[in-house]
């Protein structure tokens, strides 16, 4: 059985990510996320891969796009104004039909916020990382052991569909240490062999006829604009049926439905189990895939005997929430529990929102 | 018969420019292709085009391609060609992309002594929006956004690039050429060949700039431009070789 090994959040992100294949990073100093760039400086050497600093976040994002558009697997990360920087880029990546790894380890907003943890780039990440309309796939880790798998699991998804994915985590999950299982790291005859299936990398024409093109929708005289838009709406409808993942938790009996993603979805967990011991019969849906979002796991609720959900986040005003109460669609009350400005959601404030919205058991 | 002219092979066959009559974008981009035939690269290239008139080359240029954002070639260059480095790695970029919203991922990658090359293109307008001051633009000339001319006191003066990368320790190759006239395309080719050559050997930062001109922005003809640039533009920008390592 593979080792477990004590590691902090940006540091296993990082080696997961190397052991999925990446060979490029760029980024450039912001907290909660240096160790990230720290572990990819101290690292990539041994693995013959790539690590530059760049001069700014919009810097090291295009620099991102240079090493996508040459086929090797790569990633950069920030936190929040930083994946603003980086957000021309991604548009650009996501325009271009790039694979990438992206990964926000979130803090405060709007502009600078604080350098605690925070969940207020849900928006940001599931609607409009950048301008022109473009979908990525974002994944949110609970815990270490899920911040690993799935950052192994957003290159091939990255490959997959050739598109950006989006880690989103917090600073929290950055800063925290925990036992972790790593993945078994990709040989070089492996990631050769997924290098070589990019034909779209640009090293040259090399005898072949037609030469590549690395462009977003425009700028290509050979596909229309409106020709790549609905290639790319399919994909991303595609998503709904293939990519949702999500925990339910305890749910069968619950009359109670507590909701929330990535750290907060770990607090509300914790939250399920003590109300379950008081007797409440309370459960979980905890989106693991935040976009496309799991409207499926509330369509599939017995409305009948829920008396209600209570949606958590560290976001004032609500944006995780809003996209709960569009999938409920007033089929049952939609109440909040919500912190911001580096306050972590305080597991005895949900369970007294639950309580509330709950009533006599 | 022994065939001793063609079109060079990185341009597509039939191709029409889409830059207007009597830019010099037309013979650079020329210029550039032939030496990557002479070197035998054109297989083996990614040029990098930057946002501008610039971009009109990717429907000329018949090799492989990344279109960047404004500004942000250099960047993607720099990750490109580490990724990649067999591969022949140049920006294309004008003033405005390279000089202005570039600056930073310019100085920063020739800082880094980043081994690919920078082929800039400076006509002192941002020609493709319409005329507006550029960061070259030189003093007192009058444009959509200079409309009382580029005053100094406002303004401050032009940027010179290859002076600026000249402070810099890193850079292999700085050059700044022109092709106002026969002669010094033939200079502007060397220049090239010159860059492309410090890139392949592994050298490091290679850039050449031209000094250009834009017909249809100035308001003059053809002719009158290349007046222009050889009686004024070149006293404000000389020619020559800046750094070869």
């Amino acid at each position: 059985m593979a080792e477990k090994i004590f590691m902090k959040g940006c540091e296993a992100v990082s080696e997961s990510a190397i052991r999925a294949g990446c060979r490029f990073f760029a980024g450039y100093p912001i907290t909660p996320q240096n160790e990230v760039p720290e572990y990819f400086a101290r690292r990539m050497p041994s693995v013959k891969g790539v690590f530059i600093q760049g001069e700014s976040e919009v810097a090291s994002a295009n620099m991102v796009y240079g090493a996508a558009a040459s086929g090797v697997r790569c990633m950069t990360s920030s936190s929040s104004c930083g994946i603003s920087l980086k957000s021309e880029a991604i548009s650009f990546m996501a325009g271009a039909r790039l694979p990438v790894v992206l990964a926000n380890f979130q803090r405060g907003g709007p502009g600078i916020g604080t350098i605690q943890p925070a969940q207020q780039d849900y928006n940001q990440a599931t609607k409009a990382s950048g301008n022109g309309g473009f979908r990525m796939l974002v994944l949110s880790p609970s815990d270490l052991q899920e911040a690993v798998d799935m950052t192994y699991r957003a290159f091939d998804l990255a490959d997959k569909y050739q598109n950006p994915v989006m880690l989103l985590l917090d600073g929290f999950t950055g800063a925290m240490m925990e036992p972790v299982i790593l993945p078994e790291a990709k040989t070089d005859e492996e990631l050769d062999a997924i290098r070589a299936t990019k034909t779209y990398a640009t090293t040259g024409k090399k005898g072949g006829k037609q030469h590549k093109v690395i462009c977003g929708p425009g700028l290509d005289t050979r596909v229309s604009q409106e020709e790549m838009n609905r290639r790319d709406a399919k994909m991303y409808e595609g998503w709904e049926t293939d990519e949702i993942d999500y925990e339910e938790f305890l749910i069968d009996d619950a009359e109670l439905i507590l909701t929330a993603y990535g750290i907060t979805g770990r607090i509300a967990k914790s939250a399920v189990k003590l109300l379950r011991a008081e007797g409440y019969k309370v459960g979980l849906i905890r989106p693991r895939t935040i976009y496309p979002f799991s409207k499926v796991a509330f369509d599939n609720l017995d409305y009948g005997k829920i008396r209600g959900i209570l949606s958590a986040e560290m976001a004032i005003p609500e944006q995780f929430s809003t996209d709960v109460k569009t999938a409920v669609c007033g089929r049952t009350k939609v109440e909040t529990a919500l912190s911001s400005g580096g306050n972590i959601l305080d597991r005895g404030y949900i369970i007294e929102q639950a309580k509330k919205l709950y009533g006599d058991k | 018969m022994e065939k001793i002219y063609s079109r060079a092979s990185g341009i597509f066959e039939g191709a029409v420019s889409g830059f207007c009559p009597g830019c010099m974008h037309s013979t650079i981009c020329k210029i550039v292709t032939q030496v990557i035939d002479e070197l035998n690269m054109t297989d083996h290239t990614c040029f990098i085009q930057g946002v501008g008139c610039c971009g009109l080359s990717i429907t000329y240029l018949d090799m492989d391609t990344i279109s960047a954002p404004h500004g942000r070639a250099c960047a993607i260059a720099s990750a490109f060609k580490r990724c990649a480095p067999e591969t022949l790695v140049f920006t294309y970029q004008g003033d405005g992309d390279l000089a202005s919203i570039g600056l930073a991922e310019t100085i920063s990658a020739a800082n880094r002594g980043e081994n690919f090359t920078v082929i800039f293109v400076n006509n002192g307008t941002y020609g493709m929006t319409g005329g507006q001051m550029a960061p070259t633009t030189l003093v007192g000339t009058k444009t959509t956004t200079s409309p009382y001319g580029r005053d100094p006191g406002e303004h401050g003066y032009p940027i010179h690039m290859c002076e600026l990368l000249s402070q810099l320790s890193a850079p292999a190759y700085i050059a700044r050429v022109t092709c106002a006239d026969v002669p010094n395309v033939r200079k502007a080719k060397a220049a090239v060949k010159k860059a492309f050559e410090y890139q392949l050997a592994g050298k490091g930062f290679s850039f050449v700039e031209f000094v250009t001109n834009c017909p249809t922005n100035w308001g003059m003809s053809p002719l009158e431009t290349l007046d222009y640039v050889r009686d004024t533009v070149l006293n404000e920008f000389p020619l020559g070789e800046f750094r070869a390592k």
